[in-house]
C-alpha cells in the first residue's frame, strides 16, 4: 500500500514538472521569462513533492508510535519490557502475514484485530490526505508559473542547501562515531574501573562472566592487549621501514625513468590487495615457513600464532605506504639543493644522506607515523594469524593478541548487549580511534610545518 | 683525494641496497600471487565419477525415486558389493549433490538418450586424493580408509574418475560440503553492498566537494569540516563497522546480515575518499573556464553544473572507483554488522541475509577441511580479478573522459 | 698575467634527445682570468657552462660529443670520475641555494666530504678562510651556527661562494650569480670576483652586457647554440668582428 502511495506522489511530481514546464515554454513565446522553463518545472515538482513526502513520513512515524502504544495496553499485565516488545513485534508480524505464530496470551488475538483495523483505517486516511495534498499543491504550483517568477533562484538556493547538508554529513559521521563509541565506553566504565582497564595486567573477559566477577579488577586489564598491538606493529615497521625507505631512495634518486614507471606501480599493488588475502597468505605460507625455520633452531619454540608471523605479513602490507609517502617527501625537496650538493663533488648517496633526508625529515617521520597508525588499526591479518589469548610479553616468538582481534572476538558471538564483555569491545575501539586520530593529527601537522619551510 | 675510492664504494653499496629493497618488495608480491594462484587453480576443476546409467525403457519418470534409483545404478556397476557397510562405503565416494544431479538428468533428457555414461560429482575426500593435495599412504589417503580406497582404485583403473569443470564454484552459494560450495551468494551480496555504497556515497561526496571547494567561505567552520574529512580517511575500518553496528543495527533496527546495512556502512567509509578525490579534481579545473562562463551571464550554479563538474569528472570517477575497489575488499566492517553468518541461499534482494566475497574468503580460510584451502584461493583469485577490472575501468574512464575535453 | 691555457673546448656538440643545443663550440679559457659567456636567452650559455663540470650528466637525455680538456685531460673520458672533477671545478648557481644547515656546516660540508681537513682545528680554519675570501666572515662571525637560510639574498650567495671555495677548486663556474640580487649586493659580488681572479679561473654566464664589460677579461658571444665570437672584452665591445655580435651589443637583438 505504502509503496504505491509513494510511487503515486512521485508520478504526480513528474507530471507537475512536465505540465509546468510546458506552460512556461508557451509563456516564453510571448515574453522574456526570468527563468528558463526547466526551472519552473523543477520548482513546481519540488513544491509539490517535498511537503507531501514529509507529511507521509511524519504520519507513518507517528502512526507507528501511537499504534505500538495502543497495542501495549493489551499486555499491561506483563512486567518485563523486553517481553512486551517481543509480544508487540509478534502482533505486527502476525498481522502482516510474516509469521503464523500465535502467542499464548489473552490479549494477543484482540491486539491483532485492533492492529489490523487501525492500520487499515490509517492507510485509507493517509492515502486520501496525501494524494489530496499533492493535487492541491499541484494546482497551486501552476499559478506560480509567471514571467516574473524567479524560479531559478529558488531552485538554485535549494540546490545549495542540498550541498550544504551533504557537507555536514561529514561532521555527522564523525560525531556519530565519537558518540556511539563514547556512549558505550562510558557505560563500560560505569561497570569497570577505568584505571583497572587502562593499567590492569590481566585480560580475560570471558571468564569474568562465568565466575560472576563482572566487577572484578584484573579481568579487564587491557595492558597485554595494548602491548600485543604495539609489538606486532613494531615488527611490521621493522620490516617495512628499511625496505620502504631504501626502495623510495632508489626509485627517486637512482632509477632510470623506465624502471621507475614500471616498479612504482607494482609496489603500489601491494597496497591494493585486500587484507583478508594477506591474512590467508600468512596462514598458508608464512606461518609454515617460520615454523619450519624455528624447528630447525629450537623445535617447538615458535608458536604457530607468534607475533612475528602477523608482524611480518603486516610489514609487507605497509611497504607501499612508506615508499610512496617517503618518495613524496623527498621529491618535495627543491632540486636546487640536490644540484648544489652534487656540484660540490658529493656522490648521490652522500647527497641523499646529508642533504635530502635531513631536508625532508619531517615528511619522512610523518610517513612513519601514518604507517604505524595503519598497522595498529589493521584487523584481518591479525584475526587470521595472531592469537586470541592475551599474553603480556615482548618476545616476538610468542603468541599475543591485539585490540582489533579482541573487538572482533567479543562482538561476533553471542551478544548480550549490556554485558561488560561486549561493552569492553567499545572501550577498546574508543582507545584505538583516539590513538589513530592523534597519530594522524601529529603527522599532518608535521607535513604542514615542513611545507612552510619551502614556501 | 685519498678517500675517493672508499666514497665510491660506499656509493655503490648504497645503490645496491636500494635496488635490493625494490627487488625484495616486488618478490614479496610475486610470491604472494604465485602462492594464491597455484593453490587456487585446482579448485576450478572437480572430480566426477562416471556411472553407466541403464534405465529400463518402460519406466515412467514420475515413478522413479531418484535416490533409490541412483544407488541402484551405482550398485549395478559393482556387482560384488553386497553388505550394507560395503554399499555405504561405495556411495560415500559420491557427493551428496550427486543425487540432485541425477534428478536433474532425469528431468531434462529423453528416455532414449539417457542410457550411457554420465558424470556425477565425487565427494571432497576423493577429489582431494585425485588432485594430489592429499597424499596416499599405503591404502589410505586422508579420510579415505582402505575399504573406501579399494573402490577408488577400481574406478581409477577403469578411467571412471575424471576432472571436469567445477560447476558449483561459481554457480552455487555456500555449503557445508566443500565440493558443493560456491561463491555466487557472496558475489551477489558484495554486488548489492557495493551498489548501495556507491549510490549513497557518490552524490553525497560530490555535492560536499562542490560545496566546500566552490561555495563555502573559507572560515573556521569549513576548516573544521575539512579537518574532519581528512581524519575520517585515516580511521581504521573496524571502527566504521562498530558505527554500523551501533547505529544501523541497534538504533534503526535494520535487518542484520543484509547487504543494505553492509552497503551503508561501506558508504560511510568510502565517503571521505570520494570527497578528497573530488575536491582535488575540482580544484584542478582552470578558473579561466569558469570566468568565461560567468562572463557570458551564467549563474554560479549553472557554471558549476555545466562546466566545472564535467571537467572534473575524470578525476572524480577515478577516485570514486578506487574507493569502491577498496570497499570491495573490506572485511572487518562487514564482520561487525553480521554479514558473517553461514548463508546457503543466494540473496534475492539487498534486504535478505547474505555474505560478501571477502567475508566468504575469511570463513572458508577458517575451515579445517583441506578442500576449502583451494577454494579459498580460488575465491581470492576471483576477488583479485574483480579488483583488477575495477582499476582498469578507472584508468579507461579517465583516459576516455579526458580526451573529450 | 701569464697566459696559460686552463680549459680547452674543441668541437663540442651537445644534444637533448634529438634536439641539438650546441653546435661545434671551440673556446679557450685562460688561467686566472675571468671569462664571461654572453648572449640572448636560449643561446646555450648555461648548457655550455654545465658541460664544464659535467652537471649535464644528471640529465638522462643529454648527450655530448667533442673534447673538453682541463689541464690537458679530457674530462669526459670513461676513466674520469665526475666526483673528483667537481672538487676541482666549483659552481655557484643563479638562485642562492644554501643547505638547511648552519652557516658553519654549509661551508664545512665540502671539506668534510672530501676528507680535506685532518682535524677539527684545520676544518675551522678552512671555514674561516673561505668565509673571509667570500667577504662574508665579518658579517657572520658571531652567528656561525645559525641557519644559512636566515641570511639575506646577497649574503646567501656569498655563502654559496664560500662553500664552493672551501673545497679548494681551481676553477669556479658562475651561472648568472647576480640575477636574483639587488644592485648593492650585485656590486659586492662583482668586487669579490675581481679579488678572486687572482687565485681562481672564473667562467661566468651573464645576461647583462654591462656586467660582462665590468667584470671580465675575456668575453665569448653566443647565439642560438653557436659561438659567434670570442676575445678580449675590450675588443668585443668596442670593435666586434661579426655583425651578430654588433647587433647584440647595440641592442638591435636581445
Amino acid at each position: 500500500m505504502t509503496t504505491i502511495t509513494y510511487l503515486a506522489i512521485f508520478a504526480l511530481a513528474v507530471y507537475s514538472f512536465i505540465i509546468n514546464k510546458s506552460r512556461a515554454v508557451s509563456l516564453a513565446k510571448f515574453s522574456n521569462l526570468h527563468s528558463q522553463p526547466y526551472y519552473h518545472g523543477i520548482y513546481s515538482a519540488v513544491f509539490m513533492f517535498l511537503p507531501a513526502i514529509t507529511l507521509l513520513i511524519l504520519w507513518t512515524s507517528i502512526q507507528n508510535i501511537l499504534t505500538n502504544l495502543t497495542i501495549k495496553d493489551y499486555f499491561g499485565d506483563i512486567n518485563d519490557p523486553g517481553l512486551v516488545k517481543f509480544y508487540i513485534n509478534s502482533v505486527i508480524d502476525y498481522s502482516s502475514g510474516v509469521s503464523t505464530r500465535v502467542i499464548e496470551h489473552s490479549g494477543f488475538l484482540p491486539a491483532v484485530e485492533r492492529y489490523s483495523s487501525l492500520t487499515y483505517t490509517n492507510s485509507i486516511l493517509k492515502i486520501i490526505v496525501a494524494i489530496g495534498l499533492s493535487v492541491t499543491l499541484l494546482r497551486l504550483s501552476m499559478k506560480t508559473v509567471t514571467v516574473e517568477f524567479k524560479a531559478r533562484e529558488y531552485v538554485e538556493r535549494l540546490f545549495v542547501m542540498l550541498m550544504k547538508l551533504s557537507s555536514i554529513m561529514a561532521i555527522v559521521v564523525t560525531v556519530g562515531i565519537v558518540l556511539s563509541l563514547l556512549f558505550e565506553t562510558l557505560r563500560f566504565f560505569s561497570m569497570i574501573n577505568i584505571f583497572d582497564f587502562l593499567f590492569g595486567l590481566q585480560w580475560s573477559p570471558q571468564t569474568a562472566i562465568r565466575a560472576d566477577q563482572v566487577a572484578s579488577s584484573g579481568s579487564f586489564g587491557a595492558i597485554p592487549v595494548f602491548v600485543g598491538t604495539i609489538l606486532i606493529s613494531l615488527i611490521a615497521m621493522l620490516v617495512a621501514v628499511p625496505i620502504g625507505l631504501y626502495s623510495a631512495i632508489y626509485l627517486s634518486q637512482y632509477a632510470p625513468y623506465k624502471v621507475r614507471t614500471f616498479a612504482k606501480p607494482i609496489i603500489e599493488i601491494l597496497a591494493g590487495i585486500p587484507t583478508v588475502v594477506y591474512g590467508f597468505f600468512a596462514v598458508i605460507t608464512v606461518a609454515p615457513f617460520f615454523r619450519d625455520l624455528g624447528d630447525k633452531i629450537a623445535p617447538g619454540a615458535l608458536s604457530g600464532e607468534s607475533a612475528i608471523i602477523a608482524g611480518t605479513v603486516m610489514g609487507i602490507m605497509i611497504i607501499p605506504f612508506i615508499t610512496s609517502l617517503t618518495d613524496d617527501a623527498m621529491n618535495a625537496v627543491p632540486s636546487s639543493l640536490k644540484e648544489g650538493s652534487l656540484a660540490m663533488g658529493a656522490t648521490v648517496s652522500e647527497t641523499t644522506k646529508q642533504v635530502i633526508i635531513p631536508a625532508s625529515f619531517h615528511g619522512i617521520v610523518a610517513s612513519f607515523l601514518l604507517a604505524f597508525s595503519r598497522a595498529i588499526g589493521e584487523t584481518m591479518i591479525v584475526v587470521m594469524a595472531a592469537g586470541f589469548a592475551a599474553n603480556l610479553t615482548l618476545n616476538p616468538f610468542e603468541s599475543v593478541t591485539t585490540v582489533t582481534v579482541q573487538i572482533v572476538g567479543l562482538l561476533t558471538g553471542d551478544q548480550e548487549f549490556d554485558s561488560a564483555k561486549t561493552l569492553s569491545a567499545f572501550a577498546l575501539a574508543f582507545v584505538l580511534f583516539f590513538l589513530t586520530l592523534i597519530l594522524n593529527v601529529i603527522a599532518l601537522n608535521m607535513v604542514k610545518k615542513y611545507r612552510e619551510l619551502y614556501e | 683525494m685519498n678517500n675517493l675510492s672508499q666514497r665510491n664504494q660506499a656509493e655503490r653499496r648504497f645503490k645496491t641496497y636500494g635496488f635490493l629493497a625494490v627487488l625484495v618488495a616486488i618478490t614479496f608480491l610475486f610470491v604472494l600471487l604465485f602462492n594464491i594462484f597455484s593453490t587456487g587453480i585446482s579448485a576450478f576443476k572437480a572430480s566426477y565419477i562416471g556411472v553407466n546409467i541403464n534405465l529400463p525403457a518402460q519406466s515412467e519418470r514420475s515413478d522413479i525415486n531418484p535416490r533409490k534409483e541412483f544407488k541402484r545404478q551405482v550398485y549395478e556397476m559393482f556387482p560384488q558389493v553386497k553388505t550394507r557397510s560395503d554399499k555405504r562405503n561405495l556411495m560415500s565416494l559420491f557427493s551428496k549433490g550427486a543425487i540432485y544431479e541425477f534428478e536433474e538428468l532425469l528431468e531434462n533428457s529423453n528416455k532414449e538418450d539417457i542410457n550411457g555414461y554420465h558424470w556425477f560429482l565425487a565427494h571432497a575426500d576423493v577429489d582431494m586424493y585425485i588432485k594430489g593435495t592429499v597424499e596416499r599412504q599405503g591404502n589410505e589417503a586422508g579420510r579415505i580408509n582402505p575399504s573406501r580406497m579399494q573402490y577408488v582404485d577400481v574406478l581409477v583403473e577403469q578411467n571412471l574418475i575424471k576432472l571436469q569443470a567445477n560447476q558449483y564454484l561459481l554457480h552455487s552459494a555456500d555449503s557445508r560440503e566443500p565440493e558443493l560450495a560456491g561463491i555466487k551468494g557472496a558475489i551477489i551480496g558484495s554486488f548489492y553492498a557495493i551498489l548501495i555504497a556507491f549510490i549513497v556515497s557518490f552524490p553525497l561526496g560530490v555535492l560536499s566537494a562542490l560545496y566546500m571547494e566552490k561555495i563555502a567561505l573559507k572560515n573556521k567552520f569549513s576548516n573544521t569540516i575539512e579537518t574532519n574529512i581528512n581524519n575520517l580517511a585515516a580511521v581504521p575500518s573496524i571502527v566504521f563497522g562498530l558505527l554500523g553496528l551501533a547505529i544501523f543495527l541497534n538504533f534503526f533496527s535494520l535487518p542484520r546480515s543484509a547487504p543494505l546495512v553492509g552497503g551503508l556502512t561501506l558508504a560511510v567509509m568510502t565517503l571521505p575518499t570520494i570527497v578528497i578525490a573530488a575536491r582535488s579534481a575540482i580544484k584542478s579545473v582552470p578558473p579561466s573556464i569558469e570566468e568565461a562562463s560567468i562572463g557570458l551571464g551564467a549563474s554560479r550554479i549553472q557554471t558549476l553544473l555545466n562546466f566545472t563538474l564535467p571537467l572534473a569528472m575524470p578525476g572524480i570517477m577515478t577516485g570514486t572507483i578506487i574507493g569502491i575497489a577498496r570497499a570491495l575488499g573490506e572485511t572487518a566492517p562487514l564482520l561487525m554488522i553480521g554479514m558473517v553468518a553461514f548463508v546457503v541461499d543466494v540473496p534475492g534482494t539487498p534486504l535478505d541475509p547474505s555474505t560478501a566475497l571477502p567475508v566468504q574468503i575469511f570463513l572458508w580460510a577458517d575451515s579445517p577441511e583441506r578442500a576449502f584451502v583451494e577454494r579459498t584461493s580460488a575465491a581470492i583469485m576471483v576477488l583479485l580479478i574483480f579488483l583488477v577490472l575495477l582499476n582498469l575501468l578507472a584508468i579507461y574512464l579517465r583516459n576516455k573522459l579526458e580526451k573529450k575535453w | 698575467m701569464t697566459e696559460k691555457l686552463k680549459i680547452s673546448i674543441k668541437n663540442l656538440n651537445v644534444f637533448y634527445a634529438n634536439k641539438q643545443a650546441l653546435y661545434d663550440i671551440n673556446l679557450n679559457i685562460m688561467e686566472r682570468e675571468v671569462t664571461s659567456l654572453i648572449g640572448p636567452s636560449g643561446c646555450g650559455k648555461s648548457t655550455l657552462l654545465k658541460c664544464l663540470n659535467r652537471m649535464n650528466d644528471l640529465i638522462d637525455i643529454c648527450s655530448i660529443n667533442g673534447q673538453i680538456m682541463i689541464d690537458g685531460t679530457n674530462i669526459n673520458d670513461s676513466d674520469q670520475d665526475p666526483v673528483l672533477l667537481r672538487s676541482k671545478v666549483g659552481m655557484v648557481f643563479q638562485k642562492p641555494n644554501p643547505f638547511p644547515k648552519s652557516i658553519y656546516d654549509n661551508v664545512a660540508y665540502g671539506p668534510k666530504l672530501h676528507g680535506i681537513a685532518q682535524s677539527k682545528d684545520e676544518l675551522d680554519s678552512i671555514v674561516i678562510k673561505s668565509l673571509s675570501r667570500a667577504g662574508l666572515y665579518e658579517e657572520v662571525k658571531n652567528r656561525l651556527f645559525e641557519p644559512g637560510t636566515g641570511l639575506s639574498g646577497g649574503q646567501q650567495q656569498r655563502l654559496c661562494i664560500a662553500r664552493a671555495l672551501a673545497v679548494g677548486p681551481e676553477i669556479i663556474l658562475m651561472d648568472e650569480p647576480c640575477s636574483a640580487l639587488d644592485p648593492i649586493a650585485t656590486a659586492k659580488i662583482e668586487e669579490l670576483i675581481e679579488e678572486l681572479k687572482t687565485k681562481y679561473t672564473i667562467v661566468i654566464v651573464t645576461h647583462s652586457m654591462q656586467q660582462a664589460a665590468r667584470v671580465s677579461d675575456r668575453t665569448a658571444y653566443m647565439h642560438m647554440g653557436e659561438l659567434v665570437e670570442s676575445g678580449f672584452t675590450k675588443n668585443i665591445f668596442s670593435n666586434p668582428q661579426h655583425q651578430k655580435t654588433q647587433d647584440y651589443i647595440t641592442g638591435r637583438i636581445g
